[in-house]
């Protein structure tokens, strides 16, 4: 088993962490991981990129060639990475910011409006935890308590958000699963 | 328990690990996690971290670091490592232990900010004057960057020079899973040859400079340098070999562009194609013994790395006795593990022309 993601957005919508997330709830699973940012001559305000493989074994190279998860938080990361989706992927967007996702194929577009779902929480902060809560419940890579278990360590110096954090997950999970 | 790093904040916690108390560098991308990390981590136990007003003063602090016996490290890029080799050639000529780390990007001159492999020659052949040798590992992972900076410190020690540490934008740049081993500590004052204050006198406390000047006679000098530079080069050859038994074909690659060519041998063995791959861990000294048991039965090295023109290629033609050489410098992209696959089908069908 090889995963290969993308986390795409805006510079500053904390798209590059969520991929760390990921990854780290990958490792805390003795997965094998690699997550590596774009780093190029990125600008404010323009988009930004992270890519993470999970393992079995042990990974070659850490940049992505076919992608099978997609998180897009804006409307370039999709038509960037489009052409490379592999034909059974998943295309996970926050629908409160992408309105218009191109369907190709047999790719699975899950959209979620991370943003309300957690306004209606009171955590507006917690729109990247609530799409983990969504990637959880369309994948089938980690039971729930992996997830839930790898938020809580990766904000360990941070106790006070842990609840808010795990109810954004359940809301995004639970927002999918009733899909 | 493994944990999730940075290259390098991983690089820099294992300078720790080792003991290392002296940092002394200036920020550039892509290395600036280590300065950042170390800013705050050397405090902690004790030791000292200076972003100083340049490279140049970067470098020759840790030579005086280096001078008193302390464990010492600096770390750049591009142009900022440019700007140490003149240090790295006095700490030789001193033969002083010390690591330097260049997180290499791409291009000449202030180039990109991006990863690249384009230091190859600057880090192997000397990037200084007066054809002093470095040590220089390249790791090509996480992990590596923690076990190769650690062992860099002590075999900077066992041969009292200056190692090199040819990471690049990729592995500096990525997380990925890595085991800490427990921490070293280092007495700085165990060395015969370290200054250690104003009442040690000469030949006990050294005079710190240059020693062709004091510690050899005219005609011992050279031979000194040659035992010494001979010596590295017999016992401190590192490479891995990946399926290079039956191999038909041998891809030679290090660093990030070995983790694209270990993908390109898997799909090839799956394809019924006798691909290998000899991963260079020291580049200087380069792995020749590596090439030497290869060469009676492999039909061709491929040498893929990223830069424009080819660089360790010439290494791999030097040991390859004979052995047809072919390159595949993939310029500012990372090489592509399709392509590879592709120039290794044209060496076999005969149609792709030698690298020299």
């Amino acid at each position: 088993m090889e995963k290969q993601f993308v986390f795409a957005g805006f510079g500053g919508q904390g798209i590059l962490t969520t991929g760390l997330i990921i990854a780290h709830i990958g490792a805390m699973q003795d997965k094998e991981v690699t997550w590596i940012p774009s780093y190029g001559a990125e600008m404010r305000g323009g988009t930004a990129n992270c890519t993470v493989k999970i393992s079995d074994e042990l990974i070659g190279s850490p940049f992505v060639k076919k992608i099978d998860i997609l998180v897009a938080m804006n409307q370039p990361s999709i038509d960037k990475f489009l052409p490379q989706m592999k034909d059974d992927g998943i295309i996970l967007v926050n629908s409160s910011i992408v309105k218009d996702v191109p369907r190709k194929g047999d790719i699975r577009v899950v959209e979620i409006p991370a943003t309300e779902v957690c306004e209606k929480i009171s955590y507006s902060r917690g729109t990247n935890i609530c799409i983990i809560g969504a990637l959880a419940a369309c994948t089938d890579l980690f039971g729930k308590e992996c997830y839930e278990e790898g938020i809580k360590h990766y904000f360990a110096k941070k106790p006070q958000f842990h609840e808010s954090n795990l109810a954004a997950f359940q809301a995004g999970y639970d927002y999918v699963a009733k899909e | 328990m493994r944990t999730l790093m940075k290259g390098n904040n991983a690089l820099a916690e294992a300078a720790i690990l080792a003991g290392c108390r002296f940092f002394a560098g200036y920020p550039i991308t892509p290395q600036t996690e280590i300065l950042e990390y170390l800013s705050t981590r050397l405090p902690e136990v004790g030791g000292q971290f200076v972003q100083t007003e340049s490279e140049l003063a970067g470098i020759n602090m840790v030579l005086g670091a280096a001078a008193t016996g302390f464990r010492a490290m600096t770390s750049s890029s591009g142009p900022g490592f440019s700007l140490k080799q003149e240090g790295i050639s006095y700490i030789s000529s001193m033969e002083l232990p010390a690591v330097i780390v260049d997180v290499m990007r791409y291009g000449i001159g202030l180039g990109n900010i991006t990863l690249g492999q384009g230091d190859y020659f600057q880090a192997v052949k000397g990037g200084g004057h007066g054809g002093y040798k470095t040590l220089v590992y390249a790791p090509s992972s996480v992990q590596e960057n923690v076990d190769y900076t650690i062992l860099a410190f002590d075999k900077a020690e066992e041969y009292r020079t200056p190692v090199i540490i040819l990471s690049d934008g990729a592995i500096g740049q990525m997380a990925e899973s890595v085991k800490l081993p427990e921490g070293k500590e280092h007495d700085p004052n165990k060395f015969e040859w370290t200054l250690k204050g104003k009442d040690d006198t000469y030949p006990n406390g050294r005079k710190m400079t240059d020693r062709i000047y004091y510690d050899f006679k005219y005609t011992e000098y050279d031979p000194h340098i040659r035992d010494r530079y001979s010596a590295m080069e017999e016992n401190e050859q590192m490479w891995e070999e990946v399926e290079t038994e039956d191999a038909e074909i041998i891809l030679v690659a290090y660093g990030i562009t070995s983790r694209v060519c270990r993908g390109a041998v898997k799909a090839a063995r799956a394809n019924g194609v006798k691909l290998g791959m000899i991963r260079p861990i020291t580049l200087w000294p380069f792995p020749k013994k590596a090439l030497h048991k290869t060469n009676k039965t492999v039909k061709a090295y491929l040498a893929v790395e990223m830069n424009a023109c080819g660089q360790m290629v010439e290494d791999v033609a030097l040991y390859a006795q004979g052995t047809p050489v072919y390159a595949y410098p993939s310029g500012r992209v990372i090489a592509d593990q399709e392509e590879i696959l592709r120039i290794v089908d044209e060496i076999r069908a005969g149609t792709r022309k030698e690298a020299f």
